[in-house]
């Protein structure tokens, strides 16, 4: 059940986060709004999300920022600490709209989450590694783009 | 334009709110991610962890024990920021994007108390014409007086 553990002397720069692919359902953004408290009826409302000038219901931006998030704590273990984490809301997602109870709309992936290392150093006794994340749509787009820093375990020893 | 009820917001802190981390909260909140994680589900597992206990995702704070507004996390100061760009003529609002500093993990049955302050609002032209820019920190302080999170946000309205 334990995790594999990231140490910072096997990432380089150019190293690429393992990728997270997540399927953005309506049902999903109604979690979202329950669990968050965004009521921004921009996100389930079509006559709204129109004449806000979206089009229709768009997927909530700190979702993207979680996914992002998630990403990140996947890749660095338990023993790591996202230090810092910053994203911006460039273009906007939209949700797979739910047609049936019963449609196997897991098994279709509507984003990408994706990151590389750009840096890496230490720093008050801290191996800390900068990244570059982002979301990724269906076309490719990246509409989704950030940045990370962690701090990771080192194998030198007198490290905890 | 900015109207001045729009920039005398400038440097306003809201009051303090209080959250509690629950943790059925923080399962809530990664269901809805769709991160399962143990260290947010397994309570056995995050005991024997180095953290102890079932922690919250990093971003997530907590639920307050009482709002006001329809929205439960839109700090008073914000709500009111709100209004005024509605009523200074920029009723569109999208998220910008967020920025956080991570100090100290947050451990379910934490308290915290949130601080936000509306630390600046400029206009930028675009092809679509104006957009007002404004910036809210947001600092998260837990019930040991320790920092465990400093949040800034980017609220777009045209």
């Amino acid at each position: 059940m334990r995790r594999k553990v990231l140490y910072w002397e096997d990432v380089e720069i150019g190293t690429e986060i393992p990728s997270l692919s997540k399927t953005a359902t309506s049902q999903m953004l109604v979690k979202w709004a329950g669990a968050s408290g965004d009521f921004n009826p921009l996100h389930y409302e079509f006559t709204f999300a129109e004449s806000q000038g979206v089009g229709r219901p768009i997927v909530h931006g700190q979702l993207k920022r979680a996914w992002l998030v998630q990403m990140l704590t996947d890749w660095i273990g338990e023993e790591g600490f996202l230090r810092k984490f910053s994203c911006q809301f460039r273009t906007m997602d939209y949700p797979i709209m739910m047609k049936s109870l019963t449609e196997p709309v897991e098994e279709k992936v509507s984003h990408w989450c994706k990151g590389k290392v750009t840096n890496k150093g230490v720093e008050n006794d801290e191996h800390f590694v900068e990244c570059e994340v982002w979301v990724e749509n269906e076309k490719g787009e990246k509409t989704t783009p950030g940045k990370a820093t962690v701090i990771i375990k080192t194998k030198e020893p007198n490290h905890e | 334009m900015l109207t001045e009820e729009v920039t005398k917001l400038i440097g306003k802190s809201g009051q303090p709110m209080i959250l509690e981390v629950e943790r059925g909260a923080i399962r809530k909140f990664a269901d809805a991610v769709g991160d399962k994680n143990p260290l947010y589900w397994d309570d056995e597992y995050a005991r024997n962890s180095r953290y102890g206990s079932i922690i919250a995702p990093p971003g997530f704070f907590g639920w307050p024990v009482k709002w006001d507004s329809p929205m439960p996390f839109l700090p008073a100061i914000r709500d009111e920021l709100i209004m005024a760009l509605i009523n200074a003529g920029y009723p569109r609002i999208v998220d910008g994007g967020i920025e956080f500093e991570f100090c100290q993990p947050v451990r379910f049955g934490d308290t915290l108390v949130a601080v936000a302050k509306i630390s600046d609002i400029y206009t930028r032209e675009s092809k679509g014409g104006t957009l007002v820019i404004s910036v809210t920190e947001t600092s998260y302080t837990n019930q040991h007086g320790t920092l465990v999170a400093l949040a800034c946000q980017t609220l777009i309205n045209r």
